[in-house]
């Protein structure tokens, strides 16, 4: 593992030199092999040099970098159930297993030419892989990398290829993704590793974008980029097909343009609420749980880009698109206030919460530098320096469905 | 709706690789006589790029690649939009890519940037990725 950089001389904190020492500290220990734990860990994005930022989230410090991962524009990582490995996937097709430990890669493969994120299975022997070019899903072996299967997303008659978008895992080893050209949502049961058994649903909308699953597993939520409505597959009873949920939500207004696609991994749900972005609207809807019918709207600062709960479901966290995207919006997911407006600086890309909460990182990419707040204070209490930080993801993911 | 929108809606929703020419822009005389006038600036000095500030190329770059990039990708081999390498863009006319940046594609999540970047700008941008300079 490579120390950390020296960061430019900066005023912001007294602290600094403490923690480069714990951090050097800490990647001498990581270097001798010190019995440690991962589960406090996490990975930095640091998408224009190719390298990821190891992060322990106690010290709130930088342990070092892992160079070598490619074109990390879009990037996004899961985590082995041990919590000791990352895999990161990259927009070149780039598949990389990461030891948190050592700082180092493990294995690299390029899969795809153009890929747009990944999933692990419900026992974590499996990686999937969602690739725009070709377009389908591949998967692999997650201890060696080595290919188990692949499933080419082709719809039509003559046999053309979409992109899948929205890669989640779901209970039973199944994964479930969309196809955006196709407008299709397909379920891949990998029981059989090598042999995938695939349930494909037809015609849920235009455009599929990004989807997630409901923390229990139950819920595959597709958002549409082309039509205004999400389209909703309950798990537990594919039997009964997709619906159209919150069909017709801009009732008619034109939407305006969207300079980044919201995204909806970090769906919120917060008791029986769930909170998601509205696609070209400068707000944030929410639905009940219950019947999936919309409950109210709150009104922020932009178009959402992540709509994220706070892990104990009291806040939700709202980041935004260019050009509002220096700004963070809390919202009280009781009164549906606004309770807070942070600016953190240009370019918010990005925010993870630590495991129960009590800290949120941000990423603040065009001021190369990640915040840490005190989600109950907001107030700010350590500034990290990062190389164009996009993704934060901590290793607590390891243990959640469909992150 | 006026002759000037109508030509617009028309060529935004229609197929554009059919499209002549002549088509890619709707027709506005104060733009066209703008655009001659810059014509002929560009003939005076060598090229339209130099005419954009230094700081101002740089910003375009990181907007491309960091902003355009989410779609298009960072080293613009493409994502859920098309590739903007000069390969990919090789036989695309000038003025229909700007017009696609300055109007957006409707169908599509490409989105209008006009209310953003000026005409000069977006010309600078489109000349930039034919030419190969940015890769």
């Amino acid at each position: 593992m490579t120390p950390p950089r020296t960061a430019k001389p900066t005023k912001r904190r007294p602290r600094r030199i403490a923690v480069l020492a714990t951090a050097l500290a800490a990647t001498l220990l990581l270097g001798f092999g010190e019995p440690r734990g991962t589960g406090d860990l996490g990975l930095i994005v640091e998408r224009a040099t190719g390298r990821v930022q190891v992060v322990d989230t106690t010290a709130r410090t930088s342990l070092g970098t892992v160079e070598g991962l490619g074109d990390l524009s879009h990037a996004s990582i899961v985590y082995s159930r041990d919590q000791r490995y990352g895999y990161v996937f990259g927009r070149d097709g780039g598949l990389t297993k990461v030891d948190l430990l050592k700082g180092s890669i493990v294995r690299r493969v390029i899969q795809a030419g153009n890929s747009i994120g990944g999933a692990i299975s419900t026992d974590g022997t499996l990686i999937a892989v969602s690739n725009y070019e070709p377009g389908g899903v591949r998967v692999f072996d997650a201890a060696t990398l080595e290919p188990v299967a692949e499933i080419p997303a082709t719809y039509g008659s003559d046999g053309k290829r979409s992109k899948v978008v929205g890669l989640t895992d779901a209970p039973g080893q199944r994964f479930v993704f969309s196809l955006y050209d196709a407008g299709e949502i397909w379920v891949a049961d990998l029981s059989d590793p090598e042999n995938p058994e695939v349930q494909r649903f037809r015609d849920v909308g235009l455009q599929p974008y990004d989807a997630l699953v409901t923390d229990d597993g139950r819920y595959y939520v597709a958002g549409l980029f082309g039509e205004d409505g999400l389209a909703l597959l309950d798990l537990w009873h594919p039997e009964r097909g997709v619906k159209r949920i919150l069909d017709g939500y801009g009732r008619g207004e034109r939407p305006l343009p969207v300079y980044k696609m919201p995204h909806l991994e970090g769906w919120a749900m917060a008791g029986d609420r769930a909170f998601l972005p509205a696609v070209g609207r400068h707000e944030v809807l929410v639905v009940s749980r219950e019947d999936w019918t919309e409950v109210g709207r709150v009104a922020v600062h932009g178009q959402p880009v992540f709509v994220m709960a706070r892990p104990d479901g009291r806040h939700v966290w709202v980041n935004f698109a260019h050009p509002d995207n220096d700004t963070l919006q809390v919202i009280d997911t009781e009164t549906l206030k606004i309770v807070r407006t942070l600016k953190p600086g240009k370019a918010v890309l990005h925010m993870e919460f630590t495991p129960r909460g009590e800290n949120v990182w941000v990423s603040v990419r065009d001021e190369d530098r990640v915040e840490i707040y005190d989600t109950r204070t907001f107030s700010r209490l350590e500034t990290l320096n990062a190389d164009k930080p996009s993704g934060i993801f901590f290793t607590a993911r390891a243990h959640r469905i469909g992150l | 709706m006026g002759m000037v929108e109508r030509v617009r809606e028309a060529f935004l929703l229609a197929p554009r690789a059919d499209l002549p020419v002549w088509f890619e822009r709707p027709i506005c005389w104060p733009k066209l006589r703008r655009a001659a006038a810059l014509a002929l600036l560009a003939f005076s000095a060598a090229s339209v790029a130099s005419d954009l500030p230094k700081e101002r190329q740089d910003a375009l770059v990181h907007l491309l690649r960091h902003d355009c990039g989410s779609c298009h990708g960072m080293t613009l081999r493409g994502g859920l939009g098309p590739p903007l390498t000069p390969a990919a863009l090789d036989g695309k006319a000038q003025a229909a890519l700007e017009a696609t940046i300055l109007y957006g594609r409707a169908g599509t999540p490409m989105p209008p940037w006009q209310n953003m970047l000026s005409e000069a700008e977006v010309r600078w941008l489109v000349e930039a990725l034919k030419s190969g300079s940015l890769q």
